[in-house]
């Protein structure tokens, strides 16, 4: 007998677990890559659904670039406790003591060092044959070919001329010593399927995507936050604003908006309104054209 | 609050020629949809590319690649997301040209209707042919024919119904497919998101309409299935079965059988993060856990007992080929299917499709973008579906064990096993077909009742042997599921025939009894003879 479909947040639920559970099945070391941010949370909760009424069977990794906002790094050890999870943390320590910052080496430089080579030394040394990401095809152009499972060479490196073909919900994971597959479960996630999502299941999430009057400076056509590591430029003073994170990066790098969304719920109103993209106020993505492929190709995720 | 939206999703693939604007008409739904951020369309704006000859070139938003946005070609698969207060959709957007079938096979794998792109100056081309042909190959029933580039012939009548006319030829060949018909130009937007003026002839829905409107492919009716991706077990007194449906529908209470041993259980939970279900259906991911310990593990099925899967070491397939290695006779690979990877010999490959005229052509090898017949043979059997009726349970794809790089992706067709050739039948499904347990009885106190212990079995259509020499060992005839009665000692045996009644038809009821209470005969009524398999 015929059922109704399933709604389509519970499709992508559903496609999202199985993607998960064939990564534990999978591979010898899977991890799952855990950046706090909302993509992140919304990872991990499935991974929670996926493994009950077992535990989630891989470590959570963050790679901590020491620029994160404190209230992030606040969460993430209160969430991770909460839940029972193994977090693993890694930084490039090497290019933090030389003392890597946006200001000195430009945005690209510092985020490849902080963040690109960070990933890649970090999956390298937990020898992990699996990352999972919150990586969506909806965020940017080059997200939109990448496979669900992405193979990447000893390098880390990502081969988008090349890549498997993935054929109905089959997903070839092989891989030899040293090579890797990133994983993206939720890959044919929208933004407003990711909020919907987190309004239903009411996952918690870190206090900076909502909107409260916050210290800024005025950047261009971004706000950012005024932390203790952010510079001021010349000519800049902090002013007053009630805003919102809609996409967490590091403090001197990503922006806020001005928002009065207080809960998921607003926030998917805002959304309906919103005719700009989320990654927009992300300087790093911007600082060439095709910027994200290239990051992608080296090892950022 | 936001509710869920109750929406089912549809999952289009597109393919089309060169320049015949398919990445312009994604482009143009993303954009009227308002699916496309204005800082995206910005970037689109500012580029150095840009081929179209007033206003933004929409084809930009979707030629992801570097490379792609330079030659003005797509190259891979991309998929596009977008909405409407009615409707979500996933476009799978590939490329038409020959060399990119995989891709094409690829984006149609997982579609639930096709948009094919026509060219009104130029009509159906053998692009389109094979866009067609390759859609419909790969389960794809619902075909939509955008004939674009209307405004350059003037939106005259007569080329839209001559289109539709050569487009009966081809539909002829795609048994079950069916057809609807478009009048469009991406690049201004006519009959794309809105009815167009141009076009006052036509009096269908647009494109997005349409889209929003059609069914998708309905859920399918098909029996029980699932694949077992792994064995959740937090603590001993919990083993679950996890894994998506495949298709059909399961409940706590149903029988199934696991294959391919074909051992029979019942569904005892349906487990989830959010409780327990009384049902659960197609595509959902659930734990099962079962009433009673079975050997089932990652690779096996989980099948409604009333309808099993087909079992072969012998397959027809058709092969799409995805790899600049070719596909030789007697090559040997390994087959994924479901969670199941078995090591796969390519016997022998008879003919290969051309889907731009839809010839057969004899060959021996595939190339990469070939489609062909072949016929495999795997190291165990495999249980399947066949494509056309079950496309979870009736795709496969084929790795190499070397590169491990996915070769190429097949469509199983049939079974090439005879019934008297399917020999390897496991101790496990003997036993499902027995409707019994293997056992050994030993009956040396009262070895006068073998022979009417053995009578009194085979009128229970159970298989029973009388074993009387002490040398004969008994594994091989129990691993051959029979019920062995030995009138030697055998202090293995599992029923010890000792302090029986006298009277023999006592005794004998006395020694069914205790095959009953040792399990012999199973659940009652789960297995009867003549039932599934």
């Amino acid at each position: 007998m015929s059922q109704p479909a399933l709604p389509h947040l519970r499709y992508l639920e559903a496609e999202a677990i199985h993607i998960l559970r064939e990564t534990a099945a999978q591979f010898r070391r899977p991890v799952l890559l855990y950046s706090i941010g909302k993509d992140s949370s919304v990872l991990v909760h499935l991974a929670r659904k996926a493994f009950f009424p077992g535990k989630i069977p891989f470590p959570l990794l963050h790679i901590d670039t020491t620029y994160e906002y404190p209230e992030m790094i606040e969460f993430r050890d209160w969430f991770t406790k909460e839940i029972g999870a193994e977090l693993r943390v890694y930084t490039n320590r090497a290019a933090v003591e030389a003392g890597a910052n946006p200001y000195d080496l430009g945005t690209a430089k510092c985020c490849h060092l902080l963040r690109t080579r960070a990933l890649v030394e970090g999956l390298k040394e937990g020898g992990y044959d699996a990352a999972i990401g919150g990586g969506r095809r909806d965020e940017e152009r080059s997200r939109a070919k990448e496979r669900v499972f992405s193979f990447r060479d000893r390098e880390g490196q990502w081969d988008p001329r090349n890549q498997r073909p993935e054929l109905w919900n089959l997903y070839n994971g092989r891989v030899d010593a040293g090579e890797s597959i990133r994983v993206f479960p939720i890959s044919n996630w929208t933004e407003s399927d990711v909020w919907r999502y987190i309004e239903v299941e009411e996952i918690p999430l870190v206090p900076l995507y909502f909107a409260e009057p916050r210290q800024v400076v005025v950047r261009g056509d971004t706000l950012i936050p005024l932390e203790a590591n952010v510079k001021l430029l010349p000519g800049e003073t902090p002013v007053t604003e009630t805003c919102r994170m809609r996409s967490l990066g590091c403090t001197p790098c990503s922006g806020a908006i001005r928002s009065d969304a207080r809960n998921a719920g607003e926030i998917l109103d805002e959304l309906a309104v919103f005719r700009r993209s989320e990654r927009e106020n992300r300087v790093i993505d911007h600082d060439q054209e095709g910027s994200m492929e290239l990051k992608k190709r080296e090892g950022y995720f | 609050m936001h509710a869920i939206v109750e929406k089912p999703l549809l999952r289009i693939s597109t393919a089309g020629s060169v320049d015949d604007g398919k990445s312009t008409l994604i482009g143009r739904l993303l954009y009227d949809s308002k699916s496309i951020w204005e800082d995206h369309l910005e970037e689109v704006n500012r580029s150095r590319v840009n081929r179209a000859a007033h206003g933004p070139d929409l084809s930009l938003l979707t030629d992801g690649l570097r490379a792609e946005r330079e030659q003005g070609i797509t190259i891979d698969v991309a998929y596009r997301y977008f909405g409407t207060p009615r409707r979500k959709f996933i476009v799978a957007d590939t490329p038409g040209h020959e060399q990119y079938t995989r891709n094409m096979a690829t984006g149609a794998s997982t579609a639930d209707v096709a948009i094919l792109l026509v060219d009104a100056r130029k009509g159906i081309l053998p692009q389109t042919v094979r866009h067609a042909t390759i859609a419909w190959l790969l389960g794809v029933r619902k075909l939509a024919f955008a004939v674009n580039k209307m405004d350059l012939e003037g939106f005259r009548h007569e080329v839209f119904l001559r289109i539709q006319k050569q487009s009966e030829q081809l539909l002829a060949t795609l048994s079950g497919a069916t057809a609807s018909y478009f009048p469009i130009s991406a690049l201004d937007g006519d009959n794309v998101v809105e009815a167009s003026k141009r076009t006052p002839w036509y009096k269908g829905p647009s494109l997005l309409e349409w889209l929003e409107n059609v069914d998708a492919e309905p859920a399918s009716d098909a029996p029980f299935r699932m694949a077992v991706q792994l064995v959740i077990r937090p603590h001993l007194d919990f083993r679950g079965l996890a894994g998506q449906i495949a298709s059909g529908t399961i409940r706590p209470g149903d029988a199934v059988r696991i294959q391919p041993a074909g051992t029979p259980a019942r569904v005892k939970r349906i487990v989830t993060f959010d409780g327990d279900l009384e049902k659960a259906w197609a595509p959902m991911s659930v734990t099962l856990e079962l009433d009673r310990e079975v050997d089932a593990s990652r690779g096996d099925w989980i099948a409604a007992a009333s309808s099993v899967p087909q079992r072969a070491r012998r397959l027809k397939t058709t092969l799409v080929w995805m790899n600049e290695e070719p596909a030789r006779e007697g090559a040997a690979y390994l087959l994924q299917h479901g969670t199941r990877i078995t090591p796969v010999r390519l016997a022998r490959i008879s003919e290969r499709l051309d889907p731009a005229t839809q010839a057969q052509v004899p060959a021996t090898e595939l190339r990469l973008n070939d489609i062909g017949l072949a016929e495999l043979e795997t190291a165990d059997p495999v249980p399947f579906d066949l494509y056309r009726e079950n496309r979870a349970t009736g795709g496969f794809i084929l790795i190499d064990r070397i590169s491990n790089l996915t070769m190429g992706a097949g469509l199983i067709e049939s079974s090439l096993d005879d019934s008297h050739e399917a020999g390897s039948l496991g101790t496990a499904e003997r036993s499902a077909l027995f409707g019994h347990r293997p056992c050994l009885i030993d009956l040396s106190e009262r070895p006068e009742l073998a022979a009417a212990l053995e009578r009194q079995l085979l009128l229970r259509h159970s298989h029973a042997l009388v074993l009387e020499d002490a040398a004969i060992s008994t594994d091989f005839l129990l691993s051959a599921g029979l019920l062995v009665i030995s009138t030697t000692a055998r202090p293995e045996a599992s029923v010890q025939a000792s302090r029986l009644d006298s009277d023999p038809a006592r005794a004998i009821s006395e020694l069914v009894e205790a095959l009953r209470r040792a399990g012999v005969f199973g659940i009652e009524g789960d297995y009867v003879q003549g039932e599934g398999i």
